[in-house]
């Protein structure tokens, strides 16, 4: 069974659906028991990353996914929160990514939120099996993770950023699988298949 | 960087999609999921569904569209049309969107944009800004389908709206809407200028040339159309391939 952590930060209508197309059996959750039997576990997340936070500690969840030795994806904000810190509500964040969150500065050459697709590179993992670098993938976002020795794909904004981090069993993208088309579906299929 | 975004837009009235020439004489194009599924296909960006039945049944019959939509479609889609509330914009939420689009509403109560930013996020709000320029270039804002003149002018309402927590911008010159003759291009590169949220360019697309000027000179980071998609008049696909060729960075899948 997959574990969809629903901790009340956003919508998650379409990871079911990404799923369920997968063929894979999952259970929207915040039981900390069915978190921990899950074979595998998504931690998704749009808004506020203190909120975030915040509402993993108020479930009482936090260690609960620090102990899990599965494979764990976390989307977005969800990945946001694995990071060290994030400046968004200057939130103490889980620590398992060795990345600071910090607001993207618009510019001439970026909107913030940056919002849409844009291309994956230097794709380091198993999770990317199949993908080509420069594939395209669907981003909305004001915060991001500066590049860490757990980066394993990077995009440019600018600047360059962590476009999904990896440390042991955890993994977070940036980018919304669920929502990036073909390219998304297969990165969903391979962390299934980990 | 990322890539400028083509966004068809589907007008649902009763369940099935339409398309007006301002907004009058509704011609029938096809069912909202396949017509979706069939642009996701041929590398539309996003889509954008709009409610026009401004019915209350209608909007129950809109609700469950959503629905459908986020079940059939996996790339992001926005909603709009009749949202004049926290719980009108809770149930799309609910029912799937990935945005809203605010219009008439957000100038009537622009403590909504305010709320809804707060409560899920600025990447959750796309304030829609009709406007229409006098003779003397100054841009009007409009609400009810263009049908109401206010006394908001357009770069201030759009700076305000920014500041208030919306995540994009969608332009439409009612001088332009449904004529085929082009984006006012000196407009939209003052309004991608002063704001720092992205501009999506709608209303008033006839050709690949009037896309590709909006997207460059006009410097708008997307581009919103449906007739000229609805009737096959242009292609998707011939159309990222002539950007590209333009030098424009768009996603070809």
């Amino acid at each position: 069974m997959i574990a969809i952590i629903d901790y009340d930060m956003g919508n998650l209508r379409s990871v079911k659906n990404a799923l369920h197309e997968l063929g894979a059996d999952y259970k929207v959750t915040a039981d900390p028991r069915d978190i921990r039997e899950a074979e595998r576990v998504l931690l998704p997340g749009v808004g506020n990353a203190a909120e975030a936070m915040h509402k993993l500690r108020e479930r009482g969840l936090i260690e609960t996914i620090l102990r899990l030795r599965r494979p764990v994806l976390g989307i977005c904000v969800g990945m946001q929160v694995m990071c060290r810190h994030s400046e968004e509500g200057d939130a103490e964040c889980m620590g398992i990514f060795d990345a600071f969150v910090k607001k993207f500065e618009p510019g001439p050459e970026l909107k913030v939120p940056h919002t849409g697709w844009n291309t994956i590179h230097n794709l380091e993992s198993k999770l990317f099996k199949g993908i080509k670098g420069g594939e395209w993938v669907y981003y909305v976002h004001s915060y991001y993770a500066g590049l860490c020795p757990d980066t394993i794909a990077t995009t440019i904004a600018p600047p360059r950023f962590s476009a999904a981090l990896k440390y042991e069993n955890f993994y977070g993208t940036q980018f919304h699988p669920e929502k990036s088309g073909e390219t998304g579906r297969k990165i969903l299929e391979n962390f299934l298949r980990l | 960087m990322v890539a400028k975004r083509i966004i068809p837009c589907l007008d649902v009235k009763g369940g099935k999609t339409v398309k007006g020439i301002h907004f009058e004489n509704l011609r029938e194009v096809g069912d909202p999921v396949e017509l979706g599924q069939y642009y996701a296909a041929q590398g539309a960006d996003e889509l954008v569904y709009l409610d026009i039945s401004a019915t209350l049944e209608g909007r129950d019959t809109f609700t469950r569209l959503v629905e459908r939509i986020a079940d059939g479609i996996n790339i992001p889609f926005t909603v709009g049309g009749g949202i004049k509330s926290l719980e009108d914009a809770s149930r799309m939420l609910e029912a799937g969107a990935d945005k809203i689009t605010l219009n008439t509403a957000a100038v009537e109560n622009p403590g909504l944009i305010d709320s809804l930013a707060g409560k899920y996020g600025r990447q959750f709000v796309v304030v829609a800004v009709d406007a229409r320029r006098d003779d003397n270039g100054i841009w009007h804002v409009t609400t009810h389908a263009g049908s109401h003149t206010t006394d908001r002018e357009l770069f201030a309402w759009a700076e305000e709206a920014e500041d208030r927590g919306a995540g994009e911008i969608m332009f439409t010159s009612m001088n332009h809407d449904g004529t085929k003759s082009g984006y006012p291009c000196d407009t939209f590169a003052r309004l991608s200028e002063e704001l720092s949220i992205p501009v999506i360019a709608s209303g008033g697309a006839g050709s690949i040339e009037d896309i590709a000027a909006v997207l460059t000179e006009g410097c708008a980071d997307a581009a919103l159309a449906a007739s000229i998609f609805h009737f096959g008049e242009i292609g998707i696909p011939e159309l990222k391939r002539e950007l590209v060729d333009r030098g424009v960075r768009v996603r070809v899948v």
